[in-house]
């Protein structure tokens, strides 16, 4: 082997790191504003900044820009820490990033100005979706590239779980963006299916964005940093193997489950309940697997925040992973569907465990990319930890009540069969919980303001630098 | 009823679905009979220290993975899921809905239609149908027209005694059931109207009603009047019921400032109150009939207090 100082390409790393913590607080802000407008409307100030066109900038700033960001941060570092070489491409790996942080900043521009596709997470217009294309593909050759030139003969999970992301991703984006382009500017353009069709491919969509963008490729991050920081192995390679493949399969079915009771032919409806349940176990196998692997070293948790941050984040897959599949059962759904109890759910996983896992991680990576041992203060940290978690629990508490409420409110009778409660009662009684949601919300942004100060101080006091390429000597 | 074009697509959804549900359960049982060294890893290292255990799968996760398999299967055999294969049970989601509406039908249809016998000006002061319209048109009216009905702008004010279309039972009945459509051409008659010229309709629209306006615009305004507007509004501006609008009274639906009069005749005015004869039935069309009658009818109150 050459003796040459082969570097880790850490510099996209860096920049998808930074940019993880500028855009959660960014998304994050946006969240808290759409969250005070439901509790004082009168914040629509006019319509560029009103609930409607706010909402889908906060789901896009927090899905694609922090988690985003999170995830090609990562996924780059565990592909060349775990193949035992730098990236494949490196320019095209720069690609990538000016090409997301161009597709955010779009996003930012033309999503207050009204410019839609009305796909729920799928809002971005036509160009758009064509730059985010050309990154994506470009993302996959340097990921993919990576893991061919590999010194090591196996390939380690986590990067199974990058990979299926990134390819389901890839599959997700060019089905249900696919439209006809009416202009330009301003940019419009039409969906290529229609009525229950459209709806379906939009939910098959949405599912496995929660699916793969929101849990493979974060299973993927908790594969690498939790044995990493916990310092211990995975608990089990025949569980990774087993959950892997189940829920990469099963996920793709479970989509209908957003439409019940609707036009969907009923047989498509019962397919994606069923599938849903089928979910539960190899959603599991990823919590335990993660959190067995502390077993042995259960102490560490006491006093190390980022083990913390990551072994919580699991605790709070767990329970969203257990509530989804009991809210797709068509009784539970029933009561759920509409309600406050879904925007909770949805956060108990994008705070709970998209976003907990993602700063642990991130809290793991900032010292060593910057040549240091550990985050500038560590008592931040903890502080961040606690935060967070008393955030998230404001958050979910109020918006299960709430949600419950509202789906009893709504389907109360009076003794002649008539609504007990009009909808505006069912918004009156919901203030207080959007109040506490509001809380819970502010504080969890305030730990991410807490987050930007440590890091920017980590960064001061610190300097760019890339770790040399394991020798391949170590694999057997 | 099937929601295949042909037989293939039910054979193929039923094989897919049911070679993925069992292909699930083969996956663990294949998985679990491998081979095992608890506490000992694979002994592969990543990265310098990442190593993998080979536990076997815990079993209390295998037996939930394998329950909801089993699970599935049940479900799917008593419930419509696999291509145009009923189930045992015979559920659709349509038939649930029949069943549900008929029941209530049944429980609740004699509370409603004891009312539909009655003349609606006696169901008015009826203080337990009151009630019960209440509720319904909090239900589906108050959406548009506002909880205690005085409505909004564009949505009209029910509980005063202007009438757009007519207060009388008939009248409002019509409303309810069939709807309403209203349209204000832009520019009235006369397309060729000039900003100014509108300026000066808007002024002596205003003067109508004894409002502050320019006299001279008022002046200007009157003979445009006449040629734009008076065909419907009349040439007072009195109105016409069912066709358009008093503009002399102090009831303004778009608002009654200069610039809200004016936008009204750049830009002319569409407006519907939607049908819900079929949706609501005979019996409720005619209680709810009844309560917005009864909500412009001075002496309904007093029956009320009478009580």
């Amino acid at each position: 082997m050459a003796q040459s100082p082969a570097l880790y390409n850490y510099q996209v790393v860096r920049q998808f790191t930074v940019m993880t913590v500028i855009w959660g607080v960014v998304g994050m802000l946006v969240g808290v504003i759409i969250a005070a407008q439901l509790v004082w409307p009168e914040l629509n100030v006019n319509e560029y900044l009103s609930y409607g066109r706010l909402r889908p900038l906060h789901t896009n700033a927090v899905i694609f820009a922090f988690g985003g960001c999170a995830l090609f941060a990562t996924s780059y570092f565990v592909v060349q820490r775990t193949s035992h070489v730098s990236l494949f491409a490196p320019r095209l790996a720069a690609f990538t990033f000016w090409g997301w942080q161009l597709v955010i900043v779009l996003a930012a521009i033309t999503l207050p100005m009204g410019m839609t596709q009305a796909k729920e997470y799928a809002e971005l217009e036509w160009p758009i979706d064509i730059l985010i294309t050309l990154v994506w593909v470009s993302y996959a050759i340097v990921f993919f590239g990576t893991i061919a030139k590999r010194k090591v003969s196996h390939i380690y999970v986590a990067n199974w779980f990058y990979g299926a992301f990134i390819l389901a991703v890839a599959l997700l984006h060019l089905v249900n963006s696919a439209a006809i382009p009416v202009s330009l500017f301003p940019m419009k353009s039409y969906s290529a299916y229609a009525g229950v069709q459209d709806a379906m491919v939009q939910w098959w969509y949405g599912h496995n964005a929660v699916g793969f963008f929101l849990t493979a490729g974060f299973l993927g991050m908790m594969y690498y940093f939790v044995p990493k920081q916990a310092e211990r192995p995975v608990y089990s390679y025949r569980l990774s193997v087993v959950h892997f493949w189940a829920l990469i399969f099963t996920y793709m079915w479970a989509g209908p489950h957003h439409l019940h009771y609707t036009a969907l032919p009923d047989w498509t409806q019962s397919l994606g309940m069923v599938f849903s349940l089928i979910l539960l176990a190899p959603s599991w196998g990823g919590m335990i697997n993660g959190i067995m692997t502390l077993s042995g070293a259960w102490h560490k948790l006491r006093d190390d925040p980022i083990l913390k941050f990551l072994i919580t984040s699991l605790s709070f897959y767990g329970m969203s992973t257990f509530e989804g599949p009991m809210m797709s059962i068509k009784t539970v759904n029933a009561l759920s569907h509409y309600t406050d109890w879904t925007i909770g759910h949805v956060h108990s996983g994008a705070l709970g465990w998209v976003a907990m896992i993602s700063i642990g991680s991130v809290y793991y990576l900032l010292p060593r990319l910057y040549g240091k041992t550990q985050m500038h203060s560590m008592k931040a940290v903890e502080m961040h930890f606690w935060i967070s978690t008393i955030g998230i629990v404001l958050y979910i508490a109020s918006m299960w009540i709430a949600g419950v409420m509202q789906g009893l409110m709504w389907r109360a009778t009076n003794a002649d069969g008539t609504l007990t409660y009009s909808f505006v009662e069912s918004v009156k009684a919901t203030y207080p919980f959007w109040t506490i949601r509001l809380l819970g919300g502010a504080l969890f942004f305030s730990g991410m303001l807490l987050m930007t100060w440590n890091m920017f101080k980590t960064m001061a006091g610190g300097q760019a630098v890339d770790a040399p390429v394991l020798k391949a000597a170590v694999a057997h | 009823m099937s929601d295949f074009f042909s037989s293939f697509w039910s054979i193929y959804i039923t094989v897919v679905s049911l070679v993925s549900i069992i292909g699930c359960a083969a996956l663990l049982w294949l998985q679990s009979s491998a081979k095992h060294l608890p506490g000992q890893t694979t002994g592969h290292v990543w990265d310098e220290t990442l190593e993998e255990f080979s536990n076997p799968l815990p079993n209390w996760w295998r037996w939930l993975f394998y329950f909801t398999v089993i699970f599935s299967l049940f479900y799917l055999a008593m419930y419509p899921g696999l291509g145009s294969f009923k189930g045992q049970y015979g559920w659709t989601s349509v038939g649930q809905y029949d069943k549900e509406i008929n029941k209530t039908e049944e429980q609740y249809g004699p509370i409603f239609q004891k009312y539909l016998k009655q003349d609606i000006r006696t169901v008015a002061m009826n203080p337990e149908a009151k009630e019960m319209g209440q509720r319904l048109f909090l239900t589906y009216c108050s959406q548009c027209h506002g909880s205690d009905a005085r409505g909004a702008k564009g949505f009209p004010n029910l509980a005063d005694k202007d009438w757009l279309y007519g207060g009388t039972p008939e009248d409002i009945k019509t409303s309810i059931t069939q709807g309403r459509m209203g349209v204000m051409p832009a520019k009235g008659v006369k397309p060729d109207l000039s900003g100014e010229d509108i300026k000066d309709i808007a002024n002596y629209v205003r003067s109508l009603s004894g409002m502050a306006a320019d006299s001279i615009r008022v002046h200007r305004g009157k003979p445009l009047f006449g040629s734009a507007c008076a065909a419907c509004h009349g040439a007072e501006g009195q109105g016409n019921m069912g066709v358009a609008p008093n503009l002399a009274d102090n009831i303004w639906l778009y608002g009654r400032s200069e610039n809200a009069i004016i936008e009204t005749i750049t830009q002319g005015r569409m407006n519907q109150m939607p049908a819900f004869g079929d949706f609501l039935g005979e019996a409720k069309g005619h209680l709810l009939t009844a309560y917005v009658y009864g909500l412009s009818q001075g002496g309904f109150n007093e029956s009320e207090k009478a009580e």
